[in-house]
């Protein structure tokens, strides 16, 4: 069937242009929306991080038992972040981001800026306990979380992450991967020192 | 050979999804493991990108199953349990997002772009010439005429 030019149909100007270009506008907007997300994942920004829900909440209760033949074998419960600042950091023997992060908690401890306590996620104690000798202990207690319910609780998706608490027990701060020498010195010790005011 | 072909299609269509729940982490008691089971399948994997609890092999994903199964025997409800996971990993843990302020886009989304093609097909519809067909000619008249008057006589 052939339109037959019966009557010569004048390009009415009420006839609507725009609705054909509504696809082309909201194709361009996906398109932004998701090179911009490329263009910050190709700049470094993680794929796999959660933002958390725990910030400026009161830690997860929890209480765990410590590592058995240690200096210190007391474990960590929730009651035990509270009264000072306190770094909690999720890790593990098998973490091998750990092991690039263990310098950074070493350095820190020697500071003596703030009480580092360690949840050795997923582990066992001999294991935990023999890191800890070969690399040395920054931690002012560690506790064991070998189901991982702690660290649950915490919302941990890998280690290393780690938690600033302020003296009331809330959670300030999570540093998700290692904490480097920039993010201590940038972001978490100007934190401690404006948590303590 | 009917049967032959029975077998074959029951072996395609009936076997299980991937599931990575390992006979140690099960519950004893069925009931229970069933509903353990559904709300796994309602759980994300927070270590991977898109696979339930039920289905990930990760270890994260153990510890939420043998957690989800000890709140279950702990006489939680499927809810609750769910609540528990939202509350310590946001969002992300479901694989059902909820309807709140951040997921409206995500929600309306399709019921926006049925309406939006409603409207235009209606737009089009509407503006579509409706030029009456042409009225017979007189040739077409008779022709028409003679044609009905055969098939009358037939």
């Amino acid at each position: 069937m052939t339109d037959a030019p019966t009557s010569p149909e004048a390009p009415s100007p009420a006839r609507k242009r725009w609705p054909y270009f509504v696809p082309l506008i909201v194709i361009a907007a996906m398109f932004g929306i998701f090179g911009k997300r490329l263009l910050d994942v190709e700049r470094g920004a993680d794929p796999r991080l959660i933002p958390t829900v725990l910030l400026d909440t009161q830690v997860p209760a929890f209480e765990l038992e410590g590592l058995p033949g240690r200096s210190d074998p007391r474990g960590l419960a929730a009651t035990d972040l509270k009264g000072d600042v306190t770094l909690v950091n999720v890790w593990g023997s098998w973490c091998i981001a750990c092991v690039q992060e263990h310098p950074t908690l070493l350095q820190i401890a020697k500071e003596n800026k703030v009480a580092i306590h360690g949840i050795d996620w997923r582990d066992t104690p001999d294991r935990g306990l023999a890191w800890l000798k070969q690399r040395g202990d920054p931690y002012a207690r560690v506790a064991q979380d070998p189901h991982g319910e702690a660290a649950i609780a915490f919302g941990v998706t890998a280690a290393p992450e780690s938690f600033l608490v302020d003296k009331n027990g809330v959670i300030r701060f999570k540093q998700v991967g290692p904490i480097t020498p920039e993010v201590w010195r940038d972001q978490i010790a100007p934190l401690i020192e404006q948590l303590r005011k | 050979m009917k049967l032959r072909y029975l077998i074959a299609l029951a072996a395609l269509t009936l076997t299980p999804a991937a599931q990575a729940v390992e006979p140690s982490e099960m519950l004893p008691d069925a009931t229970l493991e069933a509903r353990a089971r559904e709300v796994s399948k309602a759980l994300r994997c927070v270590q991977c990108q898109n696979e339930t609890i039920d289905e990930s092999n990760a270890e994260i994903a153990h510890d939420m199953r043998v957690l989800v199964r000890k709140r279950i025997v702990a006489g939680d409800s499927n809810q609750q349990v769910i609540d528990y996971m939202y509350s310590r990993y946001g969002d992300y843990v479901l694989l059902k997002p909820r309807f709140a302020a951040n997921t409206i886009a995500l929600w309306c989304a399709p019921l926006l772009l049925l309406i939006g093609g409603a409207f235009v097909l209606r737009q089009r519809l509407r503006d579509r010439p409706t030029a009456a067909p042409a009225p017979l000619s007189a040739e077409e008249t008779a022709a028409l005429a003679a044609l009905d008057q055969t098939e009358r006589r037939a």
